[in-house]
């Protein structure tokens, strides 16, 4: 233990995901031997992550302004959605440059342990979404790539019941390849690549 | 297959030790608290990323220690592969297979194969039905790895549909996105359900008659030994699944079945907030003459039971074509001469074998190979 604020600080690092009691430690003395400016900097990251970042209206995507650079992108095929779980998904998406439509993001799958139902989900507004037209275009296929999971799985069976409603709509899957019980994010460019293009009807 | 090394670090009550085997039978002795057992317990840890002995990793670690290591050098159709395992108390374990770090360390299962033999076993006869649940999922992933799986993603299935049934049971009327997500839950219970099942009828099917051989063999003025599957299905469950001459269960039919039971049963889970159908609730039921053997067996009828069960879960290994490690930890002591000799003949056929005793002359002599003298925390190669 050391004192005061120097533990706190490894206390408060320790709780952050991936980081453990020996890395939260390298961190704040690194972070002690750091310039103040640099320091400067991190605070304000810090505090604009809580207070300047929203999330995009249309696809629930953390962006800095109403709506994402993704969903203003012209050349984004507005016909085509590709629902994720989380904003990471996205990124890890876009890596594989496989995917020129736009995305949903969910936050979060069904998980009844953590008190997680489709009420806690952009389930409605995925449906809304796609119940509209956009300049005159209908949304023509949804892909979905929730995570390869227990709780990634069964929000996609959910998702594929209630868009059978809607005439005309084509529903895919991402294609197996991508490691079960997995997290979609950890999944490598050229797998998750192969999985869209290998998408299946469900 | 057979294990060329063993070494282990801070595991149980080994701070270091480090073990070179052979083919056939390693027996090791050593008076009581010695850490034979601890030894043997790695070796089945390995194989089947569990212990025997207690359900948690914690006390595999050894005391004031932050985590265990074991490393086995697996000898399997003159290949050799080297797996190694860190086990730390209440975090994922980490392995590695020819020093690559496996996604999972469910990777390893398959590498080693054990039927292990020990004291513990007549828990299998006299325990509640858990008990012998878990022996045919540990047989299960012993006969084909890919069944962790099955059986990891359906543990989580059941325990998400637990956690629904209970919010929605607990408010007055279930709410509709209750009902429809519970129905998806319902499916995916079902179907990693039915892989569960099916692979376990067919297990039974094939353990029965051995079963009753090996009893019979152990036992022989005793009443015939018999096993039945007894499934949360009810009649409902085609009776030529599960038994010796039957049919190989049919996995979609078992789903679909699964899924009727389901509806059947949907307001009594509802009321109680409990999943009610499904594998978790099924049981091995043994049987001694007419009676159940829980309950009304001897404890010398017990014991036999429990030993008939491992050796015929050896022979169905065997029947798959594969050749499994043997563990026999401290079984002999609790075995009269007849019951050395059954276990004693299936195991010299073995490839290899690992016995502990602590005391020598319990071992018979068929078992006599390399000897291991254990004894303060040092091991001996004894001639
Ligand atoms: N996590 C642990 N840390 C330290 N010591 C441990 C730990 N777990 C068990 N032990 C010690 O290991 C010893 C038991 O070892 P083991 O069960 O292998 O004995 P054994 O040689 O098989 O004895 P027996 O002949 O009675 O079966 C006990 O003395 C126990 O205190
Ligand atoms: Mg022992
Ligand atoms: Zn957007």
């Amino acid at each position: 233990m050391y004192e005061g604020p120097v533990q706190d600080l490894i206390d408060e690092l320790g709780r952050l995901p991936g980081i453990g009691p020996k890395s939260a430690q390298r961190i704040a003395f690194h972070l002690l031997s750091t310039e103040a400016a640099d320091i400067g900097r991190l605070q304000d990251a810090l505090q604009k992550v809580k207070e300047g970042v929203v999330f995009c209206e249309i696809c629930g995507n953390v962006s800095e302004q109403a709506k994402c650079r993704i969903c203003t992108d012209p050349r984004r095929d507005i016909s085509l959605i590709c629902v994720v779980e989380e904003p990471k998904d996205v990124l890890a998406i876009e890596r594989t440059r496989e995917f020129r439509g736009r995305y949903h993001v969910l936050g979060g799958a069904l998980d009844p342990l953590s008190g997680v139902g489709p009420e806690q989900l952009r389930i409605r507004q995925l449906l809304t979404r796609i119940g509209t037209t956009e300049d005159g275009i209908e949304v023509k296929e949804v892909i979905i790539a929730t995570d390869p999971n227990t709780e990634g799985e069964a929000t996609a069976t959910y998702l594929v019941r209630m868009l059978r409603d809607f005439p005309g709509l084509s529903v895919t899957r991402l294609a197996s390849g991508l490691p079960m019980g997995g997290d979609l994010e950890f999944a490598d460019e050229l797998t998750l690549g192969r999985a869209l293009s290998g998408r299946r009807s469900v | 297959m057979y294990v060329r090394h063993l070494q282990v670090t801070d595991f149980r009550s080994w701070a270091q030790a480090d073990l070179a085997f052979e083919p056939g039978p390693s027996v090791l002795v050593g008076a009581n608290g010695q850490g034979k057992t601890n030894l043997v317990e790695a070796i089945g840890y390995v194989a089947t990323l569990s212990s025997h002995r207690v359900a948690t990793d914690a006390p595999l670690i050894r005391q004031g220690a932050q985590r265990a290591v074991v490393r086995t050098a697996v000898v399997n159709e003159g290949r050799e592969l080297l797996v190694e395992l860190e086990i730390t108390a209440g975090k994922a374990n980490r392995a590695r297979i020819n020093r690559a770090q496996m996604p999972r360390p469910r990777e390893v299962l398959g590498i080693i194969r054990t039927v292990l033999f020990a004291p513990e076993d007549l828990a299998l006869v006299r325990g509640d039905p858990g008990e012998r649940r878990r022996f045919m999922d540990d047989a299960l992933v012993t006969r084909m790895p890919r069944m962790a799986g099955v059986r990891a993603d359906y543990e989580k299935v059941l325990r998400q549909r637990g956690a629904l049934l209970k919010s929605a049971g607990g408010r007055r009327g279930s709410s509709s996105a209750d009902l429809s997500t519970l129905e998806v839950w319902d499916g995916h219970l079902a179907k990693h359900g039915a892989a569960l099942l099916g692979a376990r009828l067919d297990l039974v099917a094939d353990l029965g008659p051995r079963l009753t051989a090996a009893y019979a063999g152990v036992a022989p003025e005793s009443r015939p030994a018999t096993i039945k599957y007894k499934s949360s299905l009810g009649d409902a469950l085609p009776p030529e699944f599960g038994v010796p001459d039957g049919k190989r269960a049919d996995l979609e039919l078992l789903e679909v079945l699964l899924l009727q039971r389901l509806s059947e049963m949907r307001q009594q889970e509802l009321d109680r907030g409990v999943c009610l159908v499904g594998p978790h609730r099924d049981e091995l039921e043994l049987v001694l003459g007419d009676h159940p053997a829980k309950g009304y067996a001897s404890h010398g009828e017990s014991w036999s039971f429990a030993l008939a069960l491992r050796l015929a879960s050896c022979e169905v290994l065997r029947a798959d074509g594969i050749e499994p490690v043997l563990i026999l930890d401290d079984v002999f002591a609790e075995l009269d001469r007849r019951r050395r000799t059954c276990l004693a003949e299936m195991a010299v056929g073995a490839e290899q074998v690992f016995v502990t005793a602590a005391v020598e002359e319990d071992v018979p002599r068929e078992l006599t190979g390399a000897k291991y003298r254990v004894a303060g925390g040092e091991i001996t190669r004894a001639e």
